[in-house]
């Protein structure tokens, strides 16, 4: 009898992902816009889970975004890449925890490239030898930093002082889930639940008593796309990518949107305030946008952190109304102060009364 | 009467038609079916391509041939294993009986394949979208017909080559009978809702069939059905339970995006999950596509790797009706031949 072909469900599609040992990699853009949720995972990863992650201050940009600009040449990437796997190997780990979706994606398709070249990786050997005198092996797991969240989402839970409920009503809060497009549309199979319904995010939510919103633009780029939004006279193209999905998500009264790329979770917080600004358009309630966390800034409320050392102050659209729906307290004077107590000062808050 | 058993698996159309042609040589027949009535799927069908005939006509014309004739039927019964003992073959059916035969014909036809694999299109994820198959029992109702969520459909979509033609899915060869069909349910539906849209995404139509071509250039011409070339990308429900399109027509070169109250998904044949138990019993080499490799697909078609096991129909390969009776007696000649030879 012939091999019976394996088909399956993706959405039922669970990939590999390592326990512990964790090296990270960080990503170039979160630290600016969503400052506390890298800190946040490895806060979660350490005190709360108990796990091993390694933060190499020596590790570098994976050149994504040059390279997606055209910027930085292939060879180039995949040498800075092979970089950071020296780093991994030095350190004696082999599990990649990458913090960027960009850089997760990017990780993915070098090594798809020398999966299938490996004349091509072992001149990036050599070529990184000779520069750097240095050494790599190939990680024995790639993970996005939201696979580990996912893994661990039901230990989460169980130490977790909040669910996703409307404190009020009792009702589960209902959430929009955006996956950026280089988790899992380049390579299904690098994703939890493939490319059509990722559950990596949703399984998040699920666990933690939350409803997921299923919209018709669900799988709809945010419009980053790299051009779009790298090249100024194309912008417009980026936010109307962002609109779409706005107007698709609005009928369904969303109560937050979360996301697990660096890129998606920025403009969907702040292209709200472009449209806001250039349609008088608003999306959440009250006139206020509809606030967008990352997956750590929801696990961390989960578990309890204070959203101020979540860094949740940095967000365009405030979450103030989020966390009094989930029954979160506190201390409105401490937003705007930083650790050491300075003022780190207000921003200016939007006024849409002229708005139509 | 031959005094040789041949016992048949599968009271679709084959195994009916190679049930009659057999009896009428005065062959002992056992006619296994797993379900509690003859027919397979052309029972559940309302009207057949090209005509639109009723297929009852089709069905119970081949039940009337083998009704009242010295034909054994067990219906609610499977088959779990096949063995050869030296000429004979024992098959142990569910009801732990077992019985002798001389030879065996495999006529358990095709399955469906399972549309929510292709999870793009919302199968068993959203209520207005369905199969072909769910498609029949609309029309099978008496009632006016309404899309799953009760209403009345303004604007239909058909999507051809779901889980055909598609190495995603695992299956490269063509179903063949999806073209057609999908012209024949929108003429049916055109002709009950007349005021609906239709619209057909397709790859390449495969009219390879009588009045077939004539049937696709009758839904555009007197029905004003749609016909788009390009594969849908993606089905979202909407907040109304109305399915959002994402197309590209490949004539246009041009991305479309249409809402329609029902997605209808063409979906393919697969080789049956009770054939594939029967095959694995009986050790017998499937092809590449997953339906049987028999002896030569151009001088011995309906001759298994087993001596003394034959197929017919939908088993082998995609097949019509009149394909799969042809088919049928084809293989009942071979059985013929292959007990007047063994004696």
């Amino acid at each position: 009898m012939e091999k019976e072909k394996k088909i399956f469900k993706w959405r039922e599609y669970q990939k590999e992902i390592a326990d512990d040992h964790y090296f990270y990699v960080r990503s170039c853009i979160r630290q600016n816009f969503f400052p506390g949720s890298e800190t946040a995972f490895l806060n979660i990863l350490r005190n709360d889970l108990k796990k091993d992650v390694f933060d190499d201050p020596n590790h570098t940009t994976c050149t994504g975004i040059g390279y997606h600009t055209d910027i930085v040449p292939i060879e180039t990437t995949m040498t800075v890449i092979a970089r950071q796997f020296a780093l991994m190997t030095e350190a004696g780990y082999e599990n990649l925890a990458v913090s960027c979706v960009t850089s997760f994606g990017l990780y993915s398709e070098i090594l798809d490239i020398w999966h299938h070249f490996p004349d091509v990786l072992a001149k990036v050997r050599e070529n990184l030898y000779k520069a750097t005198g240095r050494k790599f092996e190939i990680p024995k797991n790639l993970a996005h930093t939201s696979d580990i969240i996912y893994k661990f989402r039901n230990e989460i839970a169980e130490k977790g002082k909040y669910r996703l409920i409307n404190s009020s009503t009792g009702q589960p809060l209902k959430v929009v889930e955006h996956i950026g497009c280089h988790y899992s549309k380049m390579f299904p199979e690098k994703g939890v639940g493939g490319a059509e319904f990722p559950k990596v995010l949703s399984g998040m939510i699920e666990s933690w008593g939350g409803n997921v919103i299923d919209y018709p633009e669900r799988r709809h780029c945010c419009g980053f796309g790299f051009r779009q939004y790298v090249v100024q006279a194309n912008r417009g193209y980026s936010v109307s990518n962002s609109k779409k999905k706005f107007d698709s998500m609005e009928p369904y009264n969303p109560d937050f949107i979360v996301a697990n790329c660096p890129g998606c979770t920025m403009f969907l917080d702040k292209w709200q305030y472009t449209i806001a600004e250039l349609d008088g358009k608003t999306y959440g309630e009250n006139g206020q946008g509809i606030p967008v966390l990352t997956y750590e800034e929801m696990a961390g409320l989960i578990l309890g952190y204070d959203p101020w050392d979540l860094g949740m102050q940095m967000h365009q659209v405030q979450v103030e109304p989020l966390l009094d729906k989930l029954g979160i307290k506190y201390d409105p004077q401490l937003k705007y102060k930083g650790k050491n107590n300075i003022d780190l000062g207000q921003p200016y808050k939007p006024d849409y009364s002229y708005a139509k | 009467m031959q005094n040789k058993t041949v016992a048949i698996i599968g009271g679709g159309i084959a195994g009916m038609q190679a049930a009659s042609v057999l009896n009428r040589m005065n062959y002992n027949i056992l006619l296994i079916e797993k379900k509690d009535k003859l027919g397979g799927h052309v029972g559940e069908w309302t009207y057949l391509f090209p005509t639109l005939r009723p297929a009852i006509e089709v069905s119970s014309n081949i039940i009337k041939e083998i009704k009242d004739k010295k034909i054994d039927i067990k219906l609610n019964t499977l088959v779990k294993n096949i063995e050869k003992d030296k000429k004979n073959f024992r098959i142990i059916l569910s009801d732990e009986s077992t019985i002798t035969a001389d030879a065996v014909l495999l006529s358990t036809g095709f399955d469906l394949f399972d549309a929510s694999i292709k999870e793009e299109y919302g199968y068993g994820i959203y209520k207005n979208v369905i199969t072909q198959a769910d498609l029949e029992k609309i029309f099978a109702k008496p009632t006016k017909i309404s899309n799953p969520c009760g209403k009345i459909p303004s604007r239909i979509g058909f999507v051809h080559c779901v889980g055909s033609r598609d190495e995603k899915s695992g299956n490269l060869y063509c179903s063949k009978l999806c073209c057609v069909t999908a012209v024949k349910q929108a003429i049916e539906l055109k002709k009950h809702l007349p005021e609906s849209e239709i619209f057909c995404f397709y790859m390449d139509m495969r009219m390879g069939g009588p009045l077939y071509e004539e049937l696709y250039l009758e839904a555009q011409l007197k029905y004003g059905i749609h016909f788009i070339r390009g594969r849908v990308s993606e089905a979202s429900e909407k907040i109304d339970n109305s399915v959002q399109l994402k197309v590209e027509d490949t004539l246009t070169g041009r991305p479309l995006k249409m809402t329609v109250d029902m997605l209808v998904l063409m979906a393919g044949m697969v080789m049956s999950e009770t054939g594939k138990q029967l095959v694995k019993s009986a050790n017998i080499k499937l092809s590449e596509s997953g339906f049987i490799a028999t002896q030569d697909m151009h001088i011995k078609n309906n001759l298994s790797s087993m001596p003394g096991i034959f197929v017919a129909g939908t088993i082998n390969s995609p097949m019509s009706i009149s394909e799969t009776l042809a088919d049928a007696k084809s293989a009942a000649f071979e059985i013929i031949k292959y007990l007047e030879e063994s004696n």
